[in-house]
């Protein structure tokens, strides 16, 4: 998995609440068998008309936002689906960070797998970086996930907060797999007490 | 011992190592696998060249984009990207060993219907999927909820979940459902009263009189849409109910070994003075038969109300409902019963269960769908499709002039060619009413079965207490 510690760049808003993953990815393009790829087809239905043309008005297709590596959007983002085709769209169309007041569970939790930055915060934080994010590309706001503190282009900072396990995989690019076989012998010994405690799982 | 709800319980027969931090390795009972959100987590395993831990503990089966009409089993009547798909599952079945009904099968089906049915999902387990409607297992006294592929890859691979635990969330629906109203009713009705986001960082524990009163069928629609309140699960404590269902299912235990698991599954309840970190009551009397109107399940409201205006909210949600009625193409102040609808669309994991046919046949028994209306039932399973045959339920449905179609997804996420077009309008018995959901530009109401048939009759949403 690819390391997160600081990110600068461009923040895109998208001041929606509830944007769901049939929006950030439509099902037709969960037919892949791979993760790459799909970029091109994030927020397809609001990005794309019905002959294939890009909306003029849809932010990622403004000439400021086209190289957006934050998305700073409304409340519940991401809910919906358990599809990890949502965040594996959102990183390859280049975005690391998505900041908004509050996650759906399953996708903030694919974020991390992912080297995505999900941030949340209270309601009037994300007011003002939705301002500065307004700005375009000129304003560029900086993440810094050691130090847990997002830096608007007016130097105005906010902290944020993130679990200690999920930061320390994300900032050291670690895969959960090797990290849990690791505690083999723990899940061996559950496996036998659980196997007598409840022979017929 | 300090009291415990039932998600605590169930958590603590599950957690194999517990780090300082609070992060825990859940050990999972029973993985459900389908051909969409797992074919980039058995290419992680062979990468890696890590096994299946627990082959025996997983199931497998194909129901998103699998086609519903005659034919299937030949993969040439798919699309050539579903039939990549559904190939990938069987090679990953067979290669990694694990428990697989393909297409051909008659227990082939809704995953969250296959699980079930098979006797696979028992009370305390834990239940994981690629699917965010894995809650509906929590029926049974489960713990089950979705996961993303990564997760996918890791259960695979070790048999657990890291994961925190979430906090517990009680929803009680007090004394008795009137006529007409359903399980669909009550679980839209939840969200309706707590937001899509209302359940965000908890697991939620249904309970009262009319859950009580609930088949295990109806509890499954319940549970099915907790996601769509934005909680981790759902949850049923189980009950005599529950025992008989699972009882004689072909993955159930037997003898000895049934005994012994009901002695346990008895003690999977909430205790009295147990600690809740919310709690939401509703009367099952106040309760109506709904309908939503916009593209977010919260937006749901009596079949007797009239569509409301974006000002009738606050904050984001006024810009969120002047583009959801945008969206729909619907006026404020239109009564709901005076929208007329294109398309009925019966089935889903939410509503593709035996009962769920019999409320809609009972509807549609000798009654015909309106002229021009576009009609059809896609069963959860193929046994609920042979048993609905079998009670004459499919006669009935074909009768009123409904396609009667094999199990699978089909139009809930329209991933098969069971699409609407941009513009057509669908009563849906199914759990979500995106934009887009169920077909570019198409517009789906949710609602219960019986509201479903009766909107198929009148050509518009109807209250079917009208056609009781």
């Amino acid at each position: 998995m690819d390391k997160f510690d600081t990110l600068t760049g461009i923040a895109a808003p998208m001041p929606m609440i509830n944007i769901d993953t049939d929006m950030i990815i439509p099902k037709q393009f969960l037919k892949t068998i791979k993760r790459s790829g799909l970029g091109v087809n994030l927020f397809d239905e609001m990005r794309y008309d019905d002959d294939g043309a890009e909306i003029p008005t849809f932010v990622l297709n403004q000439d400021a936002y086209r190289d957006a590596e934050i998305l700073v959007a409304g409340d519940n983002f991401g809910c919906g689906s358990s599809r990890e085709h949502a965040p594996w769209a959102i990183k390859d169309f280049g975005i690391r960070c998505v900041i908004a007041p509050s996650f759906a569970d399953i996708f903030f939790n694919n974020c991390f797998k992912n080297g995505i930055l999900p941030i949340a915060l209270p309601q009037e934080q994300v007011d003002v970086l939705m301002k500065d994010a307004e700005k375009g590309s000129n304003a560029r706001m900086s993440i810094d996930l050691d130090a847990q503190i997002i830096t608007t282009s007016d130097g105005e900072v906010f902290t944020f907060d993130v679990d200690p396990f999920k930061k320390h995989c994300l900032m050291n690019g670690l895969d959960d797999i090797g990290l849990t076989m690791e505690k083999s012998a723990a899940i061996d010994s559950f496996e036998t007490a659980a196997s007598q405690a409840r022979p017929w799982v | 011992m300090s009291p415990k709800t039932l998600y605590d319980k169930i958590w603590d027969a599950h957690v194999a190592h517990e780090a300082d931090d609070g992060t825990c390795l859940l050990y999972i009972d029973r993985h459900l696998v389908h051909e969409v959100t797992s074919p980039q987590a058995f290419e992680g395993l062979r990468m890696t060249g890590r096994k299946v831990r627990a082959p025996e503990k997983t199931i497998a089966v194909p129901d998103h984009n699998v086609p519903t009409t005659p034919g299937r089993e030949d993969p040439s009547n798919m699309t050539e990207d579903s039939a990549v798909q559904v190939a990938a599952l069987d090679t990953n079945a067979k290669d990694f060993g694990i428990h697989y009904y393909p297409v051909s099968d008659v227990r082939q089906g809704i995953v969250h219907i296959v699980g079930p049915e098979q006797g696979w999902t028992l009370p305390g387990m834990t239940v994981v999927c690629g699917d965010s409607h894995t809650a509906t297992h929590g029926a049974f006294g489960a713990l089950a909820h979705g996961i993303g592929t990564s997760e996918v890859e890791h259960v695979l691979a070790t048999q657990t979940l890291i994961q925190k635990k979430s906090k517990n969330m009680k929803v009680e629906i007090t004394g008795k459902l009137r006529p007409g109203v359903t399980a669909k009713d009550i679980t839209l009705s939840v969200i309706g009263a707590t937001g899509t986001a209302g359940g965000t960082g908890y697991v939620i524990e249904y309970c009262g009189e009319a859950i009580r009163d609930l088949s295990m069928e109806g509890r499954m629609t319940v549970c099915n849409m907790a996601i769509e309140g934005g909680a981790r699960a759902g949850l049923i404590a189980p009950d005599e109910k529950t025992f008989e269902y699972c009882q004689g299912r072909p993955h159930a235990p037997k003898g000895a070994q049934w005994e012994a698991a009901l002695a346990w599954w008895k003690t999977l309840f909430s205790d009295e003075d147990a600690h809740w970190d919310k709690v939401v009551t509703l009367k099952g009397e106040d309760i109506a038969p709904v309908v939503t109107w916009g593209t977010s399940p919260e937006d749901v409201l009596p079949i007797t109300a009239a569509i409301p205006a974006a000002d009738d909210f606050e904050g984001g949600k006024v810009g969120a409902a002047q583009r959801s009625l945008d969206y729909m193409g619907l006026t404020p102040g239109t009564p709901l019963s005076d929208v007329e609808i294109d398309t009925v669309f019966i089935g889903s994991c939410t509503n593709g269960r035996i009962e769920d046919l019999r409320a809609a046949a009972e509807i549609l028994k000798g009654k015909k769908k309106k002229d021009g209306l576009r009609a059809m039932v896609v069963p959860g399973s193929g046994l609920v499709r042979a048993q609905a045959e079998e009670e004459g339920l499919a006669d009935i449905f074909k009768e009123a002039g409904f396609e009667w179609r094999l199990a699978g997804c089909s139009m809930c996420l329209a991933m098969n060619p069971d699409q609407l077009a941009p513009g057509e309008r669908c009563a849906a018995t199914s759990n979500r009413n995106f934009e887009g959901r169920q077909g570019r530009g198409g517009r789906t109401h949710l609602m219960s079965p019986a509201m479903a048939a009766a909107a198929a009759i009148t050509g518009r949403l109807t209250d079917v207490r009208d056609l009781m």
